[in-house]
């Protein structure tokens, strides 16, 4: 079905991005959903209690919501080999967290590509998500230009240093 | 150790010796991969893609963790080391928990029936870390999850385990200045919380004056009374305030020379309008606002004491 053949990566190609407005239903749906029963994640009282302003999203959904990303962009056949994310600013219900993302290197495989796409989601404080998801697109060919950027793959790992939210 | 490093993180040394050790020994999913949990996964992540259901569905790769959780009954083939390493942090106060890291590589899909068993070891303890949450330590660990022998994906995860930084208490806003009140300009603020503007008026040659002063300007006479102003006025002049910033005083903001129709001029701020749209001639009409304790100035904590001032709203089609 060629509606499910993946988009042709192209190195240096942005995804159009996607908007998620984090709301408290989205948290406290995806903390079950992942079977995160930590109350910081469901019980904006005892949240407060641990010195945060509100209930916020749990690494589990931030996760599902990139790998949703990638696969919405890329379509039904990508399958996602490793996604690799960290967290900053925290989503707090009635926030935006915008997610974009740009393909940073393209290698051709006997059975397609694989994309690397470095993806940020970013709230209304901040950079709420940083990270990298690697991705085959089965049948896929490079298209031209790939590989003429050589070195941008080489700098879109995870470029904070420990501690995402070290001051 | 040496005896001469000083100051050492002697609760970090001894949570590094925690670095190797398992986390989770032949650990098993409390769930068979099964199409409920991933399509409630789905709806809660918006997630349509059409392989994550029907007789052929896979379940969404990055719910590999979801597979390995405890949930509410609690985590399953979690070791002694583990336990005593949260129960270390604990004693040192770090007893909240967030996630910062999470690293997944996926090696096949996992499917419906796929029975999931994990081997969890703490790969590393950081020193201790100051970060706007609080000081505390970043303890990483990496789980392999397996069906039936097969490795089917790696989960690399990073907490950190911390003791909350104190909030401060919001500095209470601090109060607009209060008007100097005394002998000679009583009666103008008597009249102002009246919600009336007084004019004094020389009761020998009747010229009328402002800012309250205890004798005439003209005549030298110290008797006076007063009129009630109409309230109507022009914009004489106007500055706009950007800087320096004063407490209590949110800039830029208009002060505006009021030429009241009396004659007499006051200094106020015009409101109605935005700062940079106050103009000379803007034709304004008194207005009396109360600051303070019922937060309507946005300074909020005046409690007691709350000011009434008047200001002068630019009229109605105009500005």
């Amino acid at each position: 079905m060629a509606s499910e053949v993946a988009a042709e990566p192209r190195v240096g190609a942005e995804l159009p991005p996607l908007e998620i407005p984090v709301t408290r239903t989205l948290i406290v749906a995806g903390a079950i959903a992942s079977r995160d029963y930590q109350d910081v994640h469901h019980d904006a009282e005892l949240a407060r209690q641990k010195g945060s302003p509100d209930i916020f999203m749990n690494i589990l959904t931030t996760n599902g919501l990139v790998g949703r990303y990638i696969t919405d962009h890329f379509g039904p056949t990508a399958v996602l080999r490793k996604v690799a994310i960290r967290l900053g600013a925290p989503n707090y219900p009635g926030d935006t967290m915008v997610l974009t993302g740009r393909i940073e290197d393209v290698v051709e495989d006997d059975d397609g590509a694989t994309a690397t796409v470095r993806v940020v989601g970013a709230n209304g404080i901040g950079r709420h998500v940083t990270g990298t998801v690697t991705v085959t697109l089965p049948g896929a060919g490079v298209s031209p230009g790939a590989g003429e950027s050589p070195g941008t793959g080489a700098s879109s790992g995870v470029d904070i240093s420990p501690g995402g939210c070290a001051s | 150790m040496s005896a001469g490093v000083p100051e050492t993180d002697e609760p970090g040394v001894r949570l590094a010796g925690y670095e190797g050790r398992a986390a989770a020994v032949a650990g098993v999913g409390k769930d068979p991969v099964n199409l409920p949990m991933i399509r409630h996964w789905c709806e809660a992540m918006g997630d349509t893609n059409p392989g994550y259901a029907g007789p052929d569905a896979v379940a969404p790769p990055t719910m590999l963790q979801a597979w390995t959780m405890g949930g509410l009954s609690g985590h399953v083939g979690r070791t002694g080391a583990y336990d005593e390493l949260v129960g270390l942090l604990d004693a040192a106060g770090c007893t909240s928990v967030v996630a910062t890291d999470c690293e997944q590589e996926y090696l096949r899909p996992l499917r419906p029936g796929d029975e999931v068993a994990f081997d969890t070891v703490i790969e590393a303890v950081s020193e201790r870390k100051t970060t706007k949450l609080g000081t505390g330590y970043f303890v990483t660990t990496r789980t392999d999850v397996r069906v039936a022998g097969e490795l089917v994906g790696t989960h690399r995860f990073r907490i950190l385990k911390y003791a909350p930084a104190r909030r401060e208490p919001p500095a209470p806003r601090p109060r607009r200045p209060r008007p100097v009140v005394n002998r000679d300009n009583a009666g103008f603020w008597e009249g102002v919380a009246g919600h009336r503007l007084l004019i004094q008026r020389c009761a020998e040659c009747g010229t009328l004056r402002h800012p309250w002063l205890p004798g005439c300007n003209a005549c030298g006479c110290p008797e006076w009374d007063t009129v009630e102003a109409s309230g109507e006025g022009t914009v004489h002049s106007y500055v706009v305030m950007h800087h320096p910033p004063f407490p209590a005083f949110d800039p830029p903001y208009a002060v505006g020379l009021i030429q009241l129709a009396e004659g007499v001029r006051m200094v106020s701020n015009v409101v109605g309008v935005p700062y940079d749209k106050v103009r000379i001639g803007l034709p304004v009409r008194v207005e009396f606002r109360r600051y303070g304790a019922d937060g309507a100035d946005g300074g909020g904590g005046d409690g007691e004491g709350a000011l009434v001032l008047p200001v002068f709203r630019v009229v109605e089609g105009e500005g």
